[in-house]
């Protein structure tokens, strides 16, 4: 897991060591609204219009399409600020890093032949290459920013779509490998973390309401529908016959609403509930200092409520961004990567028991180094 | 139990959470890759698609069997794949399947977006007179054909033609990269 294949680009390694010791961008923990709202984030899909799109791609036309997206990006101003990591080649493990940190989708992680990912230092952008479209740009803020992550993004586009033919069609859009993405290609989602709402059971009753008005509704990691943690992220359901625009006001008139109904949750347990909140708050907390084993799922549960706690001021001396970077070091593949060894699930779980004392022993975690 | 989307048996037993409801799928080893390969980015679960999995949700309806048999048989004449492929599959073969198979996708993109015209940003290259399409579209979509007959030609031992096309290929991209731009 730590020596470089010799077929590897050894920058590419350094890159991923690099970033087990930073902080990604959605952890942050700053920007407006960063209470409830994690991150916003927009992804535009993009085709070559000279190859077929990559399920249909021969292994060459997949290798010469990813050498070609990568050289001719690169040659652009927004491109000099990546770097390039060589996907098709990483081990298991690093793929899975690079998943758990929003990095590159689970199908790209699991995907075949020449594939790559190029990311800026700060990780707001991401360019993967040949996951199921030739070209997924994403661009990701801390907190509530869907205008700032727009306006970033779409200047990427404009300078890569001087460098590359896009295939385009006056009716249908930015032309994509499956039609329910065709159109503007863009999907634009916000991750909230709604832990009152779940408390309260009134999640249910929120999400209908946003099926109704076409916006869906996932969890964060979730292994099937499940949302771990009481993290969800809201994203618009259509691409086609609408702008860009009206796509991002879609998704971003409904976050208010919902900052609201969590703020008005909160307060409601803290009012009705004290006692009992207070109580749940604080043995969350306990298990997560004393535990000796401890799951992933267990750990972003216990680590949802005392991010609540910490919010609604019934924990002192815990930092919101430190309980934010424990969430993604707690994943499986950060805490291989972070201890440097292969680990099975049971040394896992007593692994991460043991990193999660060592980070809240003393005066609360501390702050990760940025 | 058979597929809910063909005749061969489910394999696969997903649940779905969509808002309050529960839903069951049982799917048939290639269906549920399809169904599985929709999800988004970013390790995410997968999405549930619109109104069930929208994609094959219009086609067959007021069609024969011969109709439908039919259409399942027409290829795209640049890369190839057939709109039963596409059926199966969930994915397109190239952009100019959208000229190609425009009637049929059609009634499917309606059932996905509520719309078939997109109102979005346009590139910003040059249109040329009388052209509706970004300029140099027919000649790169003309490449995907070409890249297909190279395959053809070699699976054909056919080398000669092969590096034809390659040639033919690469004075095509060539002459698209070295356009003059304002
Ligand atoms: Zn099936
Ligand atoms: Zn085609």
């Amino acid at each position: 897991m730590t020596s470089t294949p010799p077929h590897m680009d050894p920058s590419a390694q350094m890159n991923l060591d690099t970033l087990t010791t930073t902080v990604g961008e959605w952890l942050r923990g700053t920007g407006p609204e960063s209470d409830i709202v994690m991150s916003s984030r927009v992804r535009l899909a993009r085709n070559l219009a000279q190859y077929p799109f990559v399920s249909r791609a021969s292994e060459q036309d997949r290798a010469e399409i990813e050498k070609f997206l990568r050289e001719r990006i690169a040659l652009v101003p927004a491109g000099k600020e990546l770097h390039s990591i060589d996907v098709g080649h990483l081990e298991e493990v690093d793929r899975q890093f690079l998943v758990e940190r929003q990095l590159i989708s689970r199908e790209l992680a699991e995907a075949q032949g020449a594939r790559s990912v190029a990311i800026d230092g700060r990780e707001q952008v991401s360019l993967m290459i040949n996951e199921e479209d030739h070209l997924r740009i994403q661009c990701m803020h801390s907190g509530l920013d869907l205008q700032g992550v727009w306006n970033q993004i779409r200047v990427v586009d404009d300078q890569i779509e001087q460098a590359v033919p896009y295939a385009f069609h006056p009716r249908w859009g930015y032309l994509t490998a499956c039609p329910t993405n065709v159109g503007t290609g863009i999907r634009v989602s916000v991750m909230l973390h709604l832990p009152a709402l779940v408390i309260t059971r009134q999640i249910d009753k929120v999400f209908r309401s946003l099926h109704k008005i076409s916006l869906a509704v996932r969890g964060l990691y979730g292994e099937g529908s499940q949302a771990m943690g009481d993290f969800y992220q809201i994203s618009n359901q259509t691409t086609l016959g609408k702008t860009e625009e009206e796509l991002l006001e879609q998704v971003g008139d409904v976050v208010p609403v919902l900052i609201d109904y969590e703020r008005r949750a909160r307060e409601f347990l803290v009012r009705e509930t004290q006692q009992n909140v207070h109580d749940q708050v604080s043995r969350a907390y306990g298990i997560l200092r004393t535990a000796q084993t401890i799951t992933a799922e267990e750990t972003m549960q216990l680590l949802s409520r005392v991010r609540m706690g910490v919010l609604l001021g019934l924990i002192g001396g815990v930092d919101i961004s430190a309980i934010n970077v424990l969430l993604v070091r707690t994943q499986p593949a950060h805490l291989q990567k972070l201890r440097g060894l292969e680990l099975d699930t049971k040394d896992r779980n007593i692994e991460r028991a043991r990193y999660l004392r060592q980070h809240f022993d003393g005066n609360g975690p501390k702050a990760a180094a940025n | 139990m058979k597929c809910q989307q063909c005749d061969k048996p489910a394999v696969f037993h997903i649940t779905e959470l969509e808002a309050a409801e529960v839903r069951e799928l049982h799917l048939c080893e290639d269906h549920a890759r399809v169904y599985l390969n929709q999800s988004e980015a970013a390790g995410g679960p997968p999405e549930p698609k619109p109104k069930g999995g929208g994609l094959t949700a219009p086609l067959g309806v007021g069609q024969t069997a011969d109709e439908l048999a039919a259409l399942d048989q027409k290829a795209c004449d640049m890369c190839g794949i057939t709109f039963f492929e596409f059926r199966n599959q969930g994915r397109l073969g190239c952009p100019h399947d959208y000229v190609h198979f425009e009637k049929e996708l059609e009634p499917l993109i309606a059932n996905i977006h509520g719309a078939t015209q997109h109102t979005g940003r346009r590139p910003s290259r040059p249109t040329a007179p009388g052209e509706p399409l970004p300029e140099g579209t027919e000649s790169l979509t003309a490449v995907i054909g070409m890249r297909t007959g190279m395959q053809e030609a070699i699976e054909c031992e056919d080398y000669e033609r092969a590096k034809e096309l390659r040639d033919r290929i690469r004075d095509t991209e060539q002459h698209w990269l070295e356009r003059p731009t304002e």
